[in-house]
């Protein structure tokens, strides 16, 4: 119900404006966003079909970047890794988030104290994240040699070094940074589900596995879906955590959209791919996003 | 709701649980550990394969280097003169981004328009958008404004992109709030700034430090606009951080990067553990609910 509608509609110019008001007030917003989300979009969506190279030029080659680009060795690599980390990345993150908040859902001491520890990864920076598992997982210095220094002399774990491996070290610490969260989210799916539904079926004899497999789980579905929505547009956007951890490397073995179109629009001076890339990588998070928003600003109505 | 497990196995299972949650209480922990620990040993201690033993010789040699020696980036200035980058971006950036979205959400519900779920939408859209896509064109719009490689660059930069998330909290909030006492202020003569000021934002506490610590987190840890948008003298701690670990020619100072990463770290979980209630309070409102 709008407030504005109750006020005298017509009067001096005075009224008129305070009529006016909250559009004024928020106008600044609607240009800002216009121009620096939805103008840019469009700038770099035409930026794809042009032939900039070093610096933003106007010639029309139509989709040649999009051919070109689809036909790069390592644009390809990006998108296999986005599909491996992606993948990876969301189920175990689903998998141990919801693990860990089924633990704490079972009255147990200390639990403020244990869900702050779970979840303060979340306060950090992706580059301190990469930092500190860059060098926990290198095997001169990290567990590799701490595990050789303790007498199992054959130990290897270079996964970070090795092509094949590499991208796994990014699953495994981007898992260590954001999967406190999805158990925030799942705790509180959990709090939310009705206790007289659990109370039953718990004196018409189910077991607890049970109880959580037919009836708590199938509940939290919309806790999922949310998770599913947030971690799948951090995968796509992931490109503070590959710098940190391995720099695109070994080689070119972790390189994934984000990097691809940082390198490939400032470093390697072919703009024009990079902007293609971007619109690739908006299109994919917004085939995500929209119809989650859609539904969720839909419910509120 | 918990589940009691049957009462013969009541010793075992909590056995298990507890052993299970502290299993992973050392998982969360070990990197912190790791960088602790490692941030006030000597070098050698380190690379003589000692990451996970307590400092022989403790020393806080690294911290100093790190602060106000090491080479970052061609020049020896320590992460000093970045961290003070980095605060001289947050402030500002935080303070307005969250003026701006609180006028924004009171608008979007108290004064709600026809099309304004629209606005709200696009709004909204713009938090997810990979800034993959706004990077070409930004970089033109800071030079042409001649805010390029400056801090006041980044501020813009980050207040533009804040307003969507600071505009989601304080419309969700003052949503709940009730429109009544808009209406009788408004019947008592109080125009739209005096029922902003006296009514809604004297009850606004709690949403205001959700959202300013969702805000200075996100712009004290974000790296892609640091690093495309900055010049070396206006490197935010992250691109600083990223630079000393990655560039160190000859040895790399395993100690120093270290204590550097914990110095980027301690802004936001000192925010997190002081205030952390409310930081889960903006990840979930920033994600389970649009």
């Amino acid at each position: 119900m709008s407030i504005s509608e109750t006020s005298n509609p017509r009067g001096s110019g005075v009224d008129r404006l305070r009529d006016a008001l909250p559009k004024i007030v928020l106008s600044p917003t609607v240009a800002i966003v216009a121009i620096f989300v939805y103008g840019f979009i469009l700038f770099t969506l035409y930026l794809s079909f042009t032939d900039s190279r070093i610096l933003p030029t106007f010639g029309w080659v139509g989709w040649q970047n999009y051919e070109n680009l689809f036909r790069i060795r390592a644009w390809d690599t990006a998108v296999s890794n986005l599909v491996i980390f992606g993948v990876l990345y969301i189920v175990i993150c689903c998998a141990l988030g919801l693990l860990l908040a089924i633990l704490l859902d079972q009255r147990i001491r200390a639990e403020g104290f244990i869900r702050t520890v779970y979840l303060y990864p979340m306060a950090l920076s992706f580059i301190v994240t990469g930092v500190a598992w860059k060098w926990f997982l290198d095997p001169g210095i990290g567990i590799e040699a701490v595990v050789r220094g303790w007498g199992w002399t054959t130990f290897e774990f270079n996964w970070i070094k090795d092509s094949d491996m590499a991208i796994y070290t990014i699953v495994i610490a981007a898992v260590w940074q954001t999967s406190g969260f999805v158990m925030a989210m799942f705790l509180a799916g959990l709090r939310g589900i009705d206790s007289e539904m659990m109370k039953a079926a718990q004196i018409d004899g189910a077991s607890t596995f049970a109880l959580y497999r037919r009836i708590v789980i199938p509940q939290l579905r919309p806790a999922f879906m949310s998770a599913f929505v947030v971690l799948a547009h951090m995968a796509i956007k992931s490109y503070d955590l590959v710098i940190a951890l391995t720099g695109g490397g070994p080689g070119r073995a972790t390189e994934l959209p984000a990097t691809f179109m940082y390198s490939y629009t400032f470093t390697r001076n072919q703009m024009g791919i990079g902007a293609a890339s971007a619109v690739i990588m908006l299109m994919t998070i917004a085939a995500i996003i929209v119809p989650y928003l859609w539904s969720e600003l839909r419910e509120k109505k | 709701m918990a589940a009691a497990p049957a009462k013969s196995s009541v010793n075992w299972a909590r056995i298990i649980l507890y052993v299970l949650l502290v299993f992973f209480c050392i998982y969360y922990l070990l990197p912190l550990y790791v960088m602790v620990v490692n941030s006030l040993k000597p070098l050698s201690e380190i690379t003589a394969g000692g990451m996970m033993a307590l400092p022989q010789e403790w020393t806080i040699a690294p911290w100093l280097s790190a602060w106000s020696s090491a080479q970052v980036g061609v020049e020896a200035t320590g992460l000093r003169p970045y961290f003070l980058n980095s605060i001289l971006m947050v402030v500002p950036a935080v303070a307005l981004s969250t003026l701006v979205g609180a006028l924004n959400g009171y608008v979007l519900t108290k004064w709600a328009f026809r099309g304004s779920t629209i606005v709200f939408g696009l709004l909204l859209f713009g938090c997810f958008i990979p800034f993959q896509m706004v990077l070409i064109p930004m970089a033109r719009m800071l030079g042409l404004m001649g805010l390029a490689g400056s801090v006041p660059g980044l501020i813009f930069v980050h207040f533009v992109y804040g307003i969507g998330f600071s505009t989601l909290y304080f419309r969700n909030y003052y949503a709940a709030f009730p429109t009544e006492l808009v209406r009788a202020a408004q019947i008592d003569g109080a125009g739209f700034f005096r029922i902003f000021w006296r009514i809604l934002l004297p009850s606004s506490g709690p949403i205001a430090v959700v959202c300013i610590i969702w805000q200075f987190t996100n712009i004290w840890n974000d790296f892609l606009f640091g690093a495309s948008f900055s010049d070396f003298d206006s490197q935010p701690m992250t691109v600083a951080l990223n630079n000393l670990v990655q560039s160190s020619t000859g040895v790399k100072e395993y100690n120093v990067h270290f204590a550097g990463a914990i110095m980027a770290a301690l802004p936001t979980l000192l925010v997190y553990i002081v205030a952390g209630r409310y930081f889960v309070r903006g990840l979930m409102a920033g994600s389970v609910k649009g």
